[in-house]
């Protein structure tokens, strides 16, 4: 269980202006649990990302993974980036395994463990191949396995379909949930995309901004696999547009 | 680099350098002053005889030798020195005020420290050449490192590597290699450009630079003309080679032209 208990966040620009990024943060995830962060930008769900990954730290709050508080980044707590993250001096497999042969494994077991995410993202043909050569979704599906290869309890990520294509992004979704179904993370999943939600999570957590709140939290019961243009997704979809759209209108005023 | 239309391509550089050849030819007997302007043939025939009696060999032998101790120096300092800077700031607020002092001062003006220090050694001729190889290194290696992708850094720091030692090693090198790589290639340009010089005090009787003054004063023109074409050569020869090096095999993850 991964629970965020009074977060606050205040970042410091050169100007010395004060901007309140993250105020009173509760929420609480249970194993498992597919979440979405949505909200308008400059909300802070970057940031508490972050801060959940072990990259920031808090100015008060504390984030506990199974009763276990979080002060670094840590082998139970996997990220994909918005970014291309892969590092491209590395070939695919090289990459997967980098967190191995950090952890001192076997060359025999770490070629193993990398050939089974491989598999699993279905890039075995591309083990070989550096990052250059690949395409952007590819690249992303590399760096979710090199994500999962450290077996994390938590995988976050940070709007990774964001800079692909429409259709590129359905599949990766798909893919992500059969990933996520064999797996059996606890994903915390970014988006800007409302659509992208309704189809992936358990729970959609709206944000607001100036300062970075909670507003709701929506769960979204439907059935997997789930229809995108089904009545009820639409339904859905209208709810998080309609708790969207007012916070976008703060955000222009 | 385009290297796509094959064998066109190749019959126009022939053909200008080829013309470039008669030019100078027709211009070099209309002249017909040797001491003006040697001409191609002349400088063939120097070039021969020059191989023939094994002396060339030598010359080349002794600049590659003050060269490969410049640069290997220049190497070993510069990129330990341009890591720390780009990778610590106080290292960097500290180093950087003396480097930038000693920075623009030609390497050639080292000449009388060089020898005061080393003697007329070849110690002396590789201090000059140092000089002036080390600060396009040490910078690339500052800005490489410096230009580090935070996000590599943080996927770094997520997958378990969090030692400072580690995320320069595994993260910050690989990354900064295109970028040392080119501070390599234009520090030998500018050793390269050292060597002439850094042979004019008389550290041996071989060398090529040395060659072209023995033979200037001994107006052998010819022979002069001959040494720098050889000069030009194995810099190209040089370039080439270590473009090839670094983009078939050190940096070959990097898509087309490297340097």
């Amino acid at each position: 269980m991964l629970s965020i208990k009074g977060i606050n966040k205040t970042y410091h620009t050169e100007d010395g202006d004060e901007i309140l990024a993250l105020t009173d943060i509760d929420l609480t995830m249970e194993d498992k649990e597919f979440v979405c962060f949505i909200g308008p930008s400059g909300c802070g769900k970057t940031t508490l990302l972050r801060i959940i990954a072990g990259l920031e730290t808090p100015d008060s709050g504390t984030i506990f993974l199974n009763n276990e508080p979080i002060k670094k980044p840590g082998p139970d707590r996997g990220m994909v980036f918005q970014e291309y993250s892969l590092f491209p001096w590395r070939t695919v497999q090289k990459n997967i395994t980098f967190s191995l042969e950090l952890k001192k494994v076997p060359k025999a077991q770490r070629e193993d463990i990398s050939r089974r995410y491989l598999q699993l993202v279905g890039l075995s043909k591309f083990a070989n191949s550096y990052p250059h050569e690949l395409s952007g979704g590819m690249k992303q599906r590399v760096a979710i396995a090199r994500a999962l290869v450290n077996d994390p309890k938590v995988l976050l990520m940070d709007e990774p379909f964001g800079a692909v294509d429409a259709q590129t992004r359905n599949r990766l979704q798909q893919e992500l949930l059969k990933i996520w179904e064999q797996e059996r993370k606890t994903v915390l999943f970014i988006t800007h995309s409302v659509d992208e939600a309704v189809y992936l999570a358990d729970r959609v957590v709206v944000f607001s901004s100036r300062p970075g709140r909670i507003k709701e939290t929506i769960k979204i019961d439907l059935p997997r696999p789930r229809d995108r243009t089904s009545v009820d997704a639409n339904m859905y979809r209208e709810r998080l547009l309609s708790s969207l759209g007012a916070e976008i209108e703060n955000t222009i005023d | 680099m385009d290297l796509g239309h094959g064998p066109r391509k190749r019959i126009l550089e022939l053909a200008s350098i080829a013309s470039a050849v008669v030019i100078w030819e027709i211009i070099a007997r209309i002249i017909n002053i040797k001491y003006i302007l040697p001409s191609f043939t002349s400088v063939v025939t120097a070039f021969i005889g020059l191989v023939q009696e094994g002396e060339l060999y030598r010359d080349i032998l002794a600049s590659l030798n003050y060269f490969v101790l410049g640069m290997g120096l220049a190497i070993a300092v510069g990129i330990p020195i341009g890591t720390m800077m780009g990778w610590f700031k106080s290292i960097d607020r500290a180093v950087d005020p003396i480097i930038e002092m000693i920075r623009p001062i030609p390497p050639l003006a080292w000449i009388p420290f060089a020898i005061l220090w080393f003697g007329l050694t070849k110690y002396a001729a590789g201090f000059v050449i140092f000089i002036g190889a080390v600060f396009p290194i040490l910078i690339n290696s500052y800005t490489g490192f410096k230009n580090t992708p935070r996000v590599l850094v943080e996927s770094g720091k997520v997958l378990g590597c969090t030692r400072n030692r580690d995320i320069i090693f595994r993260i910050a090198l690989p990354s900064a290699l295109p970028s040392i790589a080119t501070g390599i290639r234009v520090g030998m340009g500018v050793g390269w450009m050292c060597v002439v010089a850094a042979e004019l005090f008389g550290v041996s009787r071989y060398g090529i630079g040395w060659k072209i003054w023995h033979w200037n004063d001994l107006h052998h023109m010819d022979m002069v003309l001959t040494y720098m074409l050889v000069l030009g050569l194995i810099a190209l020869t040089i370039d080439r080679l270590f473009r090839y090096i670094v983009q078939e095999w050190w940096l070959k993850w990097q898509a087309g032209l490297v340097v």
